[in-house]
C-alpha cells in the first residue's frame, strides 16, 4: 500500500514547467523552457529533429535531470521525487524499444506486474487494453519479434496507458505509420481524452491539429509559439490566400482585385490546366473572408469568366514554419546584437 | 524490493529461451568433460596422491575467463543499446533491483552449469561399479568443498561481468572488459607471488597470499572454511554491484 504525501487536488496543472534547462556539455538542449498543461488536456508537441522535445519529455518522466529550473507532474517536483512520478506517469520511449522475444501479452503482464496493478487485476487490465488498442485477436500470441511497424507502436502505447496513469507521455507514437493505423491510434487518442493528461511530440502536424487541444511548437530549445491551432493561425498567419481560377487577362483581373485591397499580392500558380482557366493565388491582409466580394465583383467584369473560388485555411505546416523561421530570425539577430556590442567593447577598448 | 521477484523471473526466462545460453552451455560442457577425461586418463598411468575432484577443481579459472563474460555481457548493455533500459527505469523499479535480479539470474545460470559437471563422476560410477572407483570418485570432502568454492568465488565473478556490462552499450566492450578484469583478478596475485617484488617484501607476500584464489580452493577442498575468504568474495561482490546499481542509476 503507496500511501501518498502529495494530496490531489483537482484544479492544478497537470504538468507544470518553470524556466527548465538542460545543457550537455557545451550544447544547451533546452533553454529556459516554461509551460503548463491542465488535467485532462491533449497538448502536442511540435518541432524540428534536435529542438529539445525528446529531452523534455525525458525529464518530465525523470529519467534525466535537468540543469535548472523546476518540472512538476501532479504537482509534485519531478527531481526530488522522481519514485512518486512514476507511479503516475506512463511513458512511451523514442523509437519503442520492446523486448524481441517476448509474446504480446505476456509483455504487457510483465510490465502490469512491474507497474504495480495488483494481482487480482492484472489480467483484466491487460485484456482492456489489449482491446482498447486493437491487439486482441491473433496478435497478442505473437512474438513481438514478429509484429510490424504499425503493431509495435499499438503495443508501445497499451503499455503506456497500462497503469490507467494520470499523466501519459508518448514520444512520437505516430512515426512510421501508415494512414489506416493513424486513423486508429487518432481514435485511441481520443478515447483517452479525459481519462488522463497526455502530452504527444510528433513531426506530423495534421496529426497533432487533430487530436490536440493545444500545441507547443518548440524550436532550437526555446518554446516559440503556444495555443490552439485556431489561435496560432491567428498569430502567425498574417495574409489570407485565395485560389482563383478565372480565363481572362492578368491586368484586368489584378484591376478588379484591387478594387477590393489595394495592396493585393496576385501570382500566377504553376499547375497545368486543360482549358482556358487560369489559377492564380492572391494574397490579402485583409482579414475576414473576402470571397463573396471577390466573386460579385469579377462576375461584373467583362471579359473575365470566373471558374471557382476557394479561401485557403492555413495549415498547421504554415504557422509551424512561420514559427520556426521566426524563433531562427530572432537567435540570427541576437547573435548581431551579440556581436555588435562585443565590437563596441573592442572599440572603447582602443 | 516489490518488483524483484518480477524481474528476477522474467531474468531467469530471458536466459533460458535465449539460444546463446544453450551454445554457452554445451560448449562448457564439452569443455569440462574433455578436462575430466584427460584427468582420469592421467589417473589410471601413475598412482595419484589426492582424489580426481581435486584435480578438476584446480582448473577452474579456464571456464571461468570464457564463461561468465559471455553469461553476463549481454544483460545490462543490451538492455542499454536497445533502449529497454529506459523503459525499465520509467516503471516505479529501482536501479538495485534491475541490477540484483540480473546478478542473481546470471549467479543461478553460473551455479546450474557447475552441477552439471557432477553428472560425469556419476556416470562414470553407473559404467564401472567398483569400490575403490567410486570411493575416488565420488569422495565427498573435494566434491563439496570445490562445489562451494566455485559458488561463493562466482558471486565476484558474476558481479564483476555484470559491472563490466552496466558500464558500456557493448557488448563486446563489456566482453571484453570483463575477461580482462576477471584475468587479473584470477591469475594477478599468482603472477605478483612467483614474479619479482611480492618475493622481497614479507607484509605484501601476506596480502597477495590473502588475494590467492588458488589457496582459497586449495582450503576449501582440504574441508578448511575460513572465513577470510567468505569475507573477501561477498565484500567485493557488494562494493562492485554497488557501483554497478550507481552506472545503471547515473546513465539511464
Amino acid at each position: 500500500m503507496v500511501i501518498s504525501i502529495f494530496p490531489v487536488s483537482t484544479d492544478q496543472p497537470s504538468i507544470e514547467v518553470t524556466n527548465l534547462t538542460k545543457h550537455y556539455g557545451p550544447v544547451t538542449a533546452i533553454n529556459e523552457v516554461s509551460f503548463s498543461v491542465a488535467k485532462g488536456e491533449i497538448v502536442g508537441f511540435l518541432g524540428p529533429n534536435g529542438a529539445g522535445k525528446s529531452t523534455t519529455m525525458r525529464i518530465l518522466s525523470g529519467l534525466i535531470p535537468a540543469s535548472s529550473g523546476i518540472a512538476k507532474v501532479c504537482g509534485i517536483p519531478v527531481a526530488s521525487h522522481s519514485a512518486e512520478i512514476k507511479r503516475r506517469i506512463g511513458y512511451m520511449a523514442e523509437n519503442n524499444p520492446l523486448p524481441e522475444d517476448m509474446r504480446v501479452a505476456e509483455y504487457l503482464h510483465y510490465r502490469a506486474s512491474l507497474k504495480e496493478i495488483p494481482a487480482k487485476q492484472r489480467k483484466k487490465r491487460v485484456e482492456e487494453v489489449l482491446e482498447t488498442c486493437d491487439l486482441h485477436r491473433k496478435t497478442k500470441r505473437k512474438l513481438i519479434r514478429a509484429l510490424s511497424k504499425g503493431f509495435r507502436q499499438r503495443v508501445g502505447i497499451a503499455d503506456s496507458i497500462l497503469a490507467n496513469p494520470e499523466v501519459a507521455i508518448m514520444d512520437e507514437p505516430t512515426i512510421g505509420l501508415d494512414p489506416h493505423q493513424i486513423l486508429l491510434i487518432r481514435d485511441l487518442i481520443n478515447n483517452l481524452r479525459g481519462r488522463c493528461t497526455l502530452i504527444l511530440s510528433s513531426h506530423i502536424l495534421a496529426e497533432v491539429e487533430i487530436c490536440c487541444d493545444r500545441v507547443i511548437i518548440i524550436n532550437q530549445g526555446r518554446i516559440v509559439a503556444t495555443g490552439s491551432p485556431k489561435d496560432l493561425r491567428h498569430e502567425f498567419i498574417r495574409r489570407n490566400q485565395y485560389h482563383i481560377r478565372v480565363a481572362g487577362e492578368k491586368a484586368k483581373l489584378l484591376e478588379v482585385l484591387q478594387q477590393v485591397d489595394p495592396e493585393i499580392d496576385l501570382q500566377e500558380n504553376l499547375d497545368e490546366t486543360n482549358d482556358s482557366f487560369q489559377t492564380w493565388n492572391a494574397y490579402s491582409v485583409i482579414s475576414g473572408d473576402l470571397s463573396e466580394e471577390l466573386i460579385q465583383r469579377i462576375l461584373r467584369t467583362n471579359g473575365l469568366r470566373l471558374g471557382g473560388l476557394t479561401k485557403l485555411e492555413p495549415s498547421l505546416e504554415d504557422i509551424f514554419l512561420s514559427a520556426t523561421r521566426r524563433s531562427w530570425d530572432v537567435t540570427q539577430q541576437e547573435a548581431q546584437n551579440i556581436q555588435k556590442t562585443y565590437q563596441q567593447q573592442q572599440e572603447n577598448t582602443d | 524490493m516489490k518488483h524483484f521477484l518480477s524481474l528476477l523471473r522474467h531474468e531467469i526466462r530471458t536466459l533460458f529461451i535465449a539460444p546463446a545460453t544453450y551454445t554457452a552451455a554445451v560448449l562448457f560442457l564439452i569443455l569440462m568433460g574433455l578436462i575430466y577425461h584427460g584427468i582420469l586418463r592421467q589417473y589410471t598411468l601413475d598412482e595419484q596422491t589426492v582424489d580426481p575432484a581435486y584435480v578438476f577443481f584446480q582448473i577452474f579459472w579456464i571456464p571461468v575467463l570464457f564463461m561468465v563474460p559471455l553469461l553476463t555481457m549481454r544483460s545490462i548493455a543490451e538492455e542499454r543499446r536497445m533502449g529497454t533500459l529506459e523503459t525499465l527505469m520509467t516503471t516505479p523499479v529501482t536501479a538495485a533491483e534491475i541490477v540484483l535480479s540480473k546478478f542473481l539470474a546470471s549467479w543461478f545460470f553460473y551455479c546450474l552449469l557447475w552441477l552439471c559437471t557432477l553428472s560425469f563422476p556419476v556416470i562414470i560410477q553407473m559404467t564401472i561399479h567398483q569400490e575403490p572407483v567410486t570411493q575416488a570418485l565420488l569422495s565427498k570432502g573435494p566434491l563439496i568443498g570445490g562445489y562451494l568454492f566455485t559458488f561463493l568465488s562466482g558471486t565476484l565473478f558474476i558481479a564483476v561481468g555484470i559491472f563490466s556490462s552496466s558500464l558500456t552499450r557493448s557488448q563486446l566492450v563489456a566482453g571484453m572488459l570483463s575477461f580482462s578484469i576477471l584475468f587479473i583478478l584470477i591469475l594477478g596475485p599468482r603472477l605478483l607471488q612467483t614474479q619479482g617484488v611480492a618475493m622481497q617484501i614479507e607484509w605484501l607476500q601476506a596480502s597477495v597470499d590473502y588475494l590467492q584464489l588458488f589457496t582459497h580452493l586449495e582450503d576449501f577442498s582440504r574441508g578448511m572454511l575460513d572465513s577470510r575468504p567468505f569475507f573477501y568474495y561477498l565484500s567485493n561482490t557488494g562494493l562492485v554491484l554497488g557501483v554497478s546499481i550507481l552506472m545503471v542509476e547515473s546513465k539511464a
